[in-house]
């Protein structure tokens, strides 16, 4: 294993994909000369040069859909999107082109792209640059979506998502870049659609993915030193979504809890609680429970965002509620 | 390069099969044989036809909602390109796309599309692609009047023009983007002129005139081809039918219509042929003959084919 950050690791997974392969190629604001807005593609520029790590103008349409028409035509782009919340400006080229051509040709065309982008708030960042979107790109058929929380399954999972031969929306935290974190040595990749137990345990399950995976993991911790033992899963990827995993894990514990950052309404908790209800209702011993932001944009003052930030105090709540 | 005259019918019978295609269409649609929306490329046909005369195999093209016409004169299967209109199995997308997804990837038709202005950005990722592999391609983005207000327009010309990209932006200005006049909408009257503004040459050609059009890809391909960057090509031409089949048509006067139809780019060519003493009355008329022929077939073919099982509803969303 080697110490390093989440950062560190999406670089090393970039740069082993593009050694690996070609046509694998970088195309955003800032990628190149700069490093990227969070450092994320620093040295990328150096080590491959301009017209394998490309400088766009702040053509967010462009970006994308050049990369779609790039992917059609046999190469495997990895655009940069630098905030999710910037979604909005090329959403066309995401949703109704790169998800939908496979389908509407036939199967006949396929679009091997990988969007990074950052999410999150807890940077003082306000409404337009702190937003968890991932509900609006789960619900289109055709888009598969990652959302990693430790440098580890970044690294792996972003090498698979590169790999992948349809489009993958790849949703980075931005205020884990500085994480460490446990990356084991050499070349490994993670399977999409397989979640991750990052903590055993028979009392309550906890879903938690992305930046909220560290609170759940934290809020474990204090509930165990109260007699509650939880099991926290992380999905990792939300389409595909790994059911048997957590199903399982109902099937011990009889509850569950789900935590995301977004806000609760519309979000992809509702889904999951959803599915739950509908396929293992039998192993359910109590309601279940989601904790998420509230259906407010995220404010900028420091005391206004702790608060709409969901934390290890509401979740610790949520746990005791069933207790 | 001069033309000869085995290319030059070939020119006129790709008009010919388009024009044939679309009223053939047009009358399946009316009869209620044809599900959905179809917008009709009849009287643009040479510009379709001009531009993809000039193609290679490895060059791409990204088209419109209009989109048969592009398809055709790339090469598109006719029978396949039918059965799809008609939603049947042996079409292009297995009947899954219809007449605004009809697309032949292994052909380098990135498809018709549904969004207006939305092939813009897709041809230039294509030419980057061909740049990119190093395989001597052009990317072709054919694209209405109405398209060139939209937001791709300008970012792909831009992104296009300082990445050095081997595409040829091709304007078809109908004049109307729906039901709004290109002087309601747009407070220029040469779509050209935006060439200008991302350091591109821009052209202005008859759209109706298959040889103009021809001769003006011609030049911006072989540029494109040879590494000179993107060019703009505007096409000035109109459609006969309406926006969609349906449409009324209350935005736009007989006499207006009338003067189009007058320079109908398919008896104008058909008449150059013979001032030229390329090819006799005979002859053009033994082409019509062949064509109908041919999109009768297709037809046949379509009909024949049975529709999509319902296990195809869940099936390609994602690949293996």
């Amino acid at each position: 294993m080697v110490e390093m950050t989440y950062s560190q690791a999406i670089n090393e997974a970039l740069e082993e994909e593009m050694r690996r392969d070609e046509k694998v190629y970088i195309l955003g604001e800032d990628v190149g000369l700069f490093g990227g807005c969070f450092g994320v593609t620093t040295g990328l520029f150096e080590k491959f040069g301009g017209e394998r790590v490309i400088d766009s103008p702040i053509s967010e349409t462009a970006i994308m859909g050049s990369a779609v028409g790039a992917a059609v035509a046999g190469l495997r782009p990895v655009p940069e999107i630098m905030f999710v919340d910037f979604l909005g400006v090329c959403l066309d080229e995401l949703v109704n082109q790169a998800a939908k051509m496979h389908f509407m040709f036939g199967g006949k065309a396929k679009v091997p792209l990988t969007l990074r982008t950052a999410c999150g708030a807890g940077v003082g960042a306000a409404a337009q640059h702190s937003q968890s979107l991932e509900a609006w790109i789960c619900h289109v058929p055709g888009l598969k979506v990652v959302m990693p929380s430790t440098a580890a399954d970044a690294k792996g999972l972003l090498k698979s998502a590169i790999r992948d031969d349809n489009p993958v929306v790849f949703i980075e935290h931005k205020a884990l870049y500085g994480a460490m974190g446990e990356v084991p040595e050499g070349e490994y990749t993670i399977p999409l659609g397989k979640a991750d137990i990052k903590r055993e345990g028979k009392d309550v399950t906890i879903l938690a993915y992305s930046m909220m995976l560290h609170k759940a993991l934290a809020a474990a911790e204090t509930l165990a030193l109260q007699g509650i033992e939880a099991e926290v899963i992380d999905p990792r990827t939300l389409v595909p979504f790994d059911k048997e995993t957590l199903y399982k894990s109902i099937e011990k514990t009889g509850r569950l809890v789900i935590v995301h950052e977004a806000v609760k309404q519309g979000g992809f908790g509702g889904e999951i609680a959803a599915m739950v209800a509908e396929e293992c209702f039998d192993f359910l011993d109590a309601p279940i429970k989601r904790v998420a932001a509230p259906f407010a944009p995220i404010p900028f003052a420091a005391n206004l965002e702790a608060a709409y930030i969901p934390d290890e105090a509401k979740i610790i709540a949520a746990v005791k509620s069933f207790f | 390069m001069a033309l000869n005259k085995v290319q030059m019918l070939e020119l006129y019978r790709k008009m010919r099969t388009i024009r044939e295609f679309e009223e053939t269409v047009a009358k399946f649609f009316s009869q209620g044989q044809i599900p959905g929306f179809v917008h009709l490329y009849t009287g643009e046909e040479a510009v379709a036809t001009g531009v993809c005369a000039n193609l290679e195999k490895q060059d791409y093209i990204a088209s419109t909602h209009r989109g048969h016409g592009h398809g055709i004169a790339r090469g598109a299967s006719l029978n396949k390109m039918m059965a799809e209109i008609f939603g049947r199995i042996d079409g292009e997308c297995k009947g899954k796309g219809g007449s605004m997804h009809i697309a032949d990837v292994e052909l380098g038709f990135l498809g018709a599309n549904g969004i207006v202005g939305a092939g813009l950005p897709l041809a230039t990722g294509a030419g980057f692609a061909a740049k990119y592999m190093k395989t001597n391609g052009v990317a072709i983005c054919f694209f209405g009047d109405a398209a060139s207000n939209r937001g791709t327009f300008h970012e792909s010309l831009n992104m296009a023009s300082i990445q050095k990209l081997p595409v040829v932006f091709v304007n078809e200005n109908n004049m109307y983007g729906i039901s709004m006049s290109q002087e309601r909408h747009q407070n220029i009257s040469d779509i050209a002129d935006r060439a200008g503004s991302y350091g591109m040459p821009g052209m202005v050609v008859d759209g109706n005139d298959v040889m103009a059009v021809y001769e003006a890809a011609e030049e911006a391909v072989k540029s494109a081809r040879a590494g000179g960057g993107p060019v703009l090509i505007e096409c000035k031409t109109y459609r006969h039918h309406g926006h969609f089949e349906g449409d009324a048509c209350i935005y736009r006067c007989d006499e207006e219509v009338n003067a189009w139809k007058a320079k109908d780019p398919l008896p104008r060519f058909a008449n150059r042929l013979q001032e030229m003493k390329m090819a006799t009355e005979a002859e053009i008329d033994q082409i019509d003959a062949e064509v109908k022929k041919v999109i009768a077939d297709a037809v046949e073919f379509a009909q024949n084919s049975p529709v999509p099982t319902l296990d195809e509803l869940t099936k390609d969303v994602y690949c293996d």
